[in-house]
């Protein structure tokens, strides 16, 4: 794994190198799959630069999506078309909603931040699945209309065009993340994560980094939630369960916690373990109807033979 | 500045570490604090840091409160206050080059990077090293920079010489003994005085949470070293054992 983690500066533009004919190769399904890993994996590289760059460990950030998504859910309903005008505010709710949870989050360490995200998560479920008036409830928001990415370009009609659409946003804002990461403010966010009292010692406002990241990645969170309506058209407070939260968490993990690249990865082999491997005819048909035990197994190796996972970098703690 | 600690109690949990510490450093002058191992010298350097809250008593820095029995200042601003931590183990970032530690650290002031790397040219060379990848001598090195970085007017150091082979530990006691001749009021915390002396000669004792000038001042007086007592009186103010 060691290559893998000296190729990371250029593992990003080689990924989307790779990917980007993929909307060309793959068939329907293969390429609708890879949409929603896509989707999942900014989510987890929200998780990623909340988990394992910053240091607060969230169960979490499907808050941040589902309001997103709801957003988004919302303008198109209003006949708002244009998807970066959906990713721009659905991005700003994300982050709004962030900013406005981030005492309840930035104070707190280790478990506890776990089971405060874990919290805000559920209430936000909660909350979508019970304003009706606002929401549809458990029914869901159905968002049909297509957008069309910018205003004058085609809509959004097939399959491999919303690919396009979802791998360009994801790679903008996965690559706008990955400068800011190796620039000083990567550096001060790793720092406190390493040494959070000498950070201060320093004259370093932690709590206050801490809440830009936290903004930032509800910002992410949000930003994919919009890119979820984009593709399944429909949002239901079930998007945002538990079950999403710990899939995601997962995919970091088996990723790198410490590396955004490492949650596409993991949010990759944990969609393809789900949607394909798990519910295929392949191996005789034996694991059809058993994904959560195959990503329980596979969860169990990563952790055992990739501690660290498969591009995250050693931190103080280790 | 002047740092002057009048009566404070600090502690951890349950428990009460040090109990009622009265100390004056004068402003450019260099004091060190010896006691052994859990005689409360690490608590102290972190109360006057804000990295522990004083219970009662008040911390001063010339004529800004960091601490009283009602409210401490966070850290962050006891730092931006003019309190620079160089803390026990080096606390050196894994994970941040030397170049980065440099910038994260760096504030406008007379401390430069240039002036810091003319001081420890050492850490000239490793600038692009990880802080795992520094020996113990320039993990220190690099931690004194850093608190140097933050323009301080009062530098702690938590025993900079601890682990370090004798000829790293004499460059650093050369280098701290160098900071104290710019005028910069230090409080060292060591357990060896031959340490303490090679950088000041105010040197107190610090037992169980209660500091005395007793035994430090007989053995420097065994020595022949300079303490006097004038300088006695100025560090230990209110009546205690001297």
């Amino acid at each position: 794994m060691s290559i893998l983690r000296r190729l990371t500066p250029l593992g990003f533009p080689a990924l989307i190198v790779v990917l980007l004919p993929m909307a060309w190769v793959l068939d329907d399904y293969a390429t609708k799959t890879l949409t929603s890993i896509l989707v999942l994996g900014l989510l987890a590289a929200s998780v990623a630069l909340l988990t394992g760059v910053a240091g607060l460990p969230t169960l979490g950030q499907t808050a941040p999506y589902l309001v997103g998504a709801y957003t988004a859910a919302t303008l198109v309903r209003h006949d708002v078309s244009i998807g970066v005008v959906q990713l721009l505010a659905a991005a700003a709710a994300g982050a709004l909603f962030s900013l406005v949870t981030a005492p309840l989050v930035v104070y707190a360490r280790g478990v506890v931040v776990l089971m405060i995200t874990l919290a805000l998560g559920e209430l936000t479920m909660t909350v979508a699945g019970r304003w009706k008036s606002v929401t549809h409830g458990t029914d869901g928001l159905l968002a049909f209309a297509a957008p069309a990415p910018l205003p004058g370009l085609v809509t959004l009609d097939t399959d491999r065009a919303t690919y396009l659409y979802v791998l360009t946003v994801v790679a903008v804002l996965v690559g706008v993340m990955l400068l800011v990461l190796r620039s000083p403010a990567g550096a001060l966010l790793r720092a406190a994560r390493d040494g959070e009292a000498r950070m201060r010692a320093s004259g370093h406002p932690v709590a206050g980094y801490l809440t830009v990241a936290y903004v930032a990645a509800g910002g992410l969170a949000g930003a994919a939630g919009s890119l979820l309506v984009t593709v399944e058209r429909y949002v239901s407070p079930g998007a945002g369960g538990f079950d999403i939260s710990a899939l995601v968490l997962l995919a970091v993990v088996i990723g790198g916690a410490t590396s955004l690249v490492g949650a596409l990865l993991g949010a990759g082999l944990v969609v393809a373990t789900r949607d394909w491997i798990a519910s295929r005819d392949w191996f005789g048909g034996s694991m059809a109807g058993h994904a959560p035990l195959v990503l329980g197994g596979l969860f169990i190796l990563c952790v055992y033979l990739l501690p660290r996972g498969l591009l995250g970098k050693r931190t103080a703690h280790e | 500045m002047t740092l002057t600690i009048d009566g404070v109690h600090a502690g951890y949990g349950g428990g009460t570490v040090l109990h009622g510490v009265d100390l004056v450093v004068p402003e450019g002058a260099a004091l060190a604090v010896l006691g052994m191992n859990g005689a409360g010298k690490t608590t102290l350097v972190h109360t006057i840091a804000g990295l522990v809250k004083a219970r009662s008593g008040s911390i001063r820095l010339g004529d800004a409160e960091l601490a009283t029995e009602l409210a401490g200042r966070p850290a962050h601003r006891i730092a931006r206050a003019g309190v620079a931590l160089v803390p026990q183990g080096r606390r050196v970032f894994a994970s941040l080059t030397v170049a980065e530690h440099l910038a994260l650290s760096r504030r406008k002031g007379d401390w430069t990077v240039p002036r810091i790397l003319e001081l420890l040219p050492r850490l000239g060379e490793r600038l692009t090293h990880k802080g795992n990848q520094l020996s113990g001598g320039e993990a220190q090195m690099l931690a004194i920079a850093r608190a140097l970085l933050t323009q301080p007017r009062l530098l702690l150091l938590d025993e900079p010489c601890e682990g370090l082979a004798v000829d790293l530990a004499a460059r650093v006691r050369g280098v701290v003994a160098e900071l104290t001749r710019t005028g910069l009021t230090v409080l060292l915390v060591e357990q060896q005085p031959e340490h303490a002396r090679a950088v000041t000669d105010r040197l107190v004792h610090l037992a169980n949470g209660v500091l005395s000038a007793n035994d430090v001042l007989s053995a420097t007086a065994d020595d022949g070293a300079t303490a006097d007592d004038g300088a006695t009186a100025a560090v230990l103010p209110q009546g205690q054992p001297q």
